[in-house]
């Protein structure tokens, strides 16, 4: 980036928590990768959604995202679809989704927080409303799907200027012509979509991403978090060798549905469950040499 | 701010109609959209693009599309004369196939060797399989399996027609979903596969796009106005999911004041119950589809179902272009419900020997509305958006009929 665009670029910014960019200092002090996990708020029920969040942490969670569910999830495949149906079904909103993070805070002031999602819901809410209670309840970041450079002005520039991270995502589409303008306005880190597809579907070579992340260091010095995909403990592992942090999320959500009853209804064992897997990616993370 | 001068020069740069449109889609599809809109804005200085189009809308699709006097109806109702833009005539039977011409050959300029569609109804679906087959293209196609089920004919015509028919099981199983659907193959296929997105609708520069396909329609009705009565219509009328036909019909004669024009939403059980498809009259501005426009959603922002009797308006979005005309009060926009759809599809059925879509039936309801109390010099046209055939099981089924 030139010193011109990175200077407008960073006009309109207020001090944010500091809490992502401490993680990611104290990763690379550590010398290792981190592993981002994403649950949906609210999956299978606000209640046990609730204690496998708080739980995350301690199980190997460096980050955590939080899928803000929503009808319509256009780039998400079918575990995330479905999770974040069963979220909606269990009656969770964007407001309940919001006192799940104040809740996780008043136990966890360093793990940072970015919720993820799509934009109507924020929309409705109200973006100046939005921003202050996300802010107020210890929100880090956002990631909006849906939400391209092209559409800046509608949450991206305002959520700066409230001091939260807007998180953005670059694909194997994003050619080298059009990643200034998606790291522009990115902040926190950049979350790099290893393949063209929605979540939980396809993995990306470790030929492939090796060179991906070769060409975004080239444009950015941001943390680099790589995710879709990402099943297994080797995966979690090669990603963190190469990058600043692995990010899983339908492999967790998937853990979920396995421990459901017909109903949908959390079975005894859930949240250990998916903790179990947090854990033996953890673990793979941790073990990989950078 | 400026004074309005036309109301034809939209969308701007970023795809906007005043507060609605814009591209509000993941990243991946970002550098496709952007390609797709300088693909369409190099066609649009092409003359070799417009001819081909030209040369397929006259010797396969059938157009121009007659203006049609609706004698019976116009002495039926006692007021005002009505015409029927006869889009129904059309190969396939609706006003579809104006869009999907346009878009395959912008598809094959590109160089994509796959199409992929979204259905509600089956007739947009049916279409896209139709130019599929005709420029030998792979077609794949997203259709909701509520939709599925109620659509039998359309699904078996698209498989005849090579097409592969893909069930949508995510959501509300209907054309909302067939569009998450179609979208998730997008992403993931992007080098290859064009989306012939079905309706006036979805991220810039389809809107514009759609619109200006379908806008042969109004165009068309210009010239054959003139040559029947010497000068322009006096009302427009049109029904309204996505809004392709409508816009199709309206734009071209968006700057003549003096012409009224109504567009018409599905009212399904009526607008005070939670059982329509009327976006601007039921709903409110949100995003969804990588536009912004009128939405049915709850107060949390999520996407409510949409429902009409007619499975081509049961969409719980518009396109942005009406929304902006409805909020700057260029277009009426109304509704009719599943009842008097009912009504009006039988009486067009009994008096000129025409059974309509379901679609249209609701245009109709609107011009029986108005036309007996309009003096017998005013001119209507109503855009008879599709033929019938397609629903005469759900005519029956409504009827008590067994077929």
């Amino acid at each position: 980036m030139s010193a011109v665009a990175a200077k407008s670029a960073m006009a309109g910014r207020a001090a944010d928590s500091g809490r992502i960019a401490r993680r990611f200092d104290a990763l690379r002090a550590a010398g290792r990768g981190g592993l981002v996990t994403f649950v949906t708020a609210g999956d299978p029920d606000p209640e046990t959604s609730r204690a496998l969040l708080k739980a995350l942490p301690a199980a190997g969670a460096d980050l955590i995202e939080i899928g803000m569910p929503f009808t319509d999830p256009m780039a998400d495949g079918p575990a995330i679809q479905a999770s974040s149906l069963r979220a909606l079904k269990a009656g969770m909103t964007l407001t309940r989704t919001l006192a799940l993070v104040r809740d996780f805070r008043a136990d966890d002031g360093e793990t940072p927080i970015i919720l993820m999602g799509y934009y109507n819901p924020i929309d409705t809410y109200g973006v100046d409303r939005f921003l202050s209670d996300a802010k107020a309840a210890g929100v880090d970041g956002l990631i909006v799907v849906d939400l391209p450079p092209e559409e800046d002005e509608e949450l991206c520039l305002p959520a700066l200027a409230a001091g939260i991270n807007f998180i953005r995502l670059a694909t194997p589409t994003t050619d080298d012509r059009r990643l200034p303008a998606v790291l522009a306005n990115t902040s926190g880190f950049l979350y790099y979509v290893s393949i063209a597809g929605i979540t939980g579907t396809r993995s990306a070579s470790e030929v492939d991403l090796q060179s991906a992340v070769e060409r975004l260091r080239r444009h950015t010095d941001l943390p680099l978090a790589i995710g879709f995909g990402i099943k297994t403990a080797a995966q979690a592992a090669a990603v963190a060798a190469i990058a600043d942090a692995a990010v899983v999320g339908s492999a967790f959500v998937s853990r979920i549905a396995e421990n459901l009853d017909s109903e949908d209804r959390a079975r005894p064992g859930l949240v250990d469950g998916v903790l179990q897997l947090v854990s033996d990616l953890a673990t793979g993370v941790r073990g990989a040499k950078k | 701010m400026s004074k309005v001068n036309t109301y034809r020069a939209g969308p701007d740069e970023h795809g906007h109609f005043g507060t609605f449109g814009g591209r509000f889609v993941a990243e991946t599809l970002m550098p496709l959209i952007l390609e797709v809109e300088r693909a369409y804005d190099a066609a649009k200085q092409d003359p070799t693009f417009a001819a081909e189009l030209a040369y397929y809308l006259k010797h396969y699709v059938g157009r121009p599309s007659p203006l049609y006097f609706a004698e019976r109806l116009t002495h039926h109702f006692g007021g005002a004369k009505i015409y029927f833009k006869r889009e129904e005539l059309n190969h396939t039977g609706a006003h579809k196939i104006n869009n999907c011409m346009g878009q395959i050959v912008l598809a094959k300029r590109m160089g994509k060797t796959r199409i992929i569609a979204e259905t509600g109804a089956g007739q947009h679906g049916v279409a896209t399989a139709t130019v599929c087959a005709l420029f030998d293209l792979p077609c794949t196609v997203y259709m909701g399996e509520t939709d599925i089920a109620r659509q039998a004919p359309n699904v078996f015509r698209m498989k005849l027609l090579g097409a592969e028919v893909v069930p949508v099981k995510s959501g509300t199983r209907t054309l909302k979903d067939a569009m998450n659907e179609a979208l998730r193959d997008w992403v993931a296929n992007v080098d290859s596969t064009f989306y012939i997105i079905g309706t006036a609708a979805g991220p810039h520069p389809y809107p514009a796009m759609v619109r200006d396909f379908q806008s042969v329609i109004g165009d068309e009705v210009r010239e054959q106005i003139l040559e029947a009565e010497g000068r322009l219509p006096d009302s427009l009328v049109a029904c309204i999911g996505g809004g392709s036909n409508a816009i199709g019909l309206f734009h071209p004669f968006l700057d003549e004041s003096e012409i009224a024009m109504y567009g018409v939403e599905a009212a399904g059980h009526g607008l005070e119950t939670d059982k329509h498809a009327a976006s601007l009259t039921g709903g409110r501005p949100g995003v969804l589809h990588g536009n912004r426009t009128y939405l049915l959603q709850d107060a949390d922002g999520q996407i409510q179902d949409a429902h009409s009797i007619s499975a081509g308006l049961d969409y719980p979005g518009i396109g942005p272009e009406h929304a902006w005309l409805h909020d700057i009060g260029r277009i009426t926009y109304v509704s009719a419900t599943d009842q008097e759809a009912l009504e009006a599809f039988q009486l067009c059925a009994r008096l000129e020997g025409i059974i309509p879509a379901l679609e249209p039936s609701h245009a109709l309801v609107q011009v029986a509305k108005m036309a007996g109390d309009l003096p017998k010099d005013h001119l209507i046209v109503m855009n008879m958006s599709g033929r019938g055939d397609k629903d005469i099981f759900t005519v029956a089924d409504q009827l008590g009929t067994k077929l």
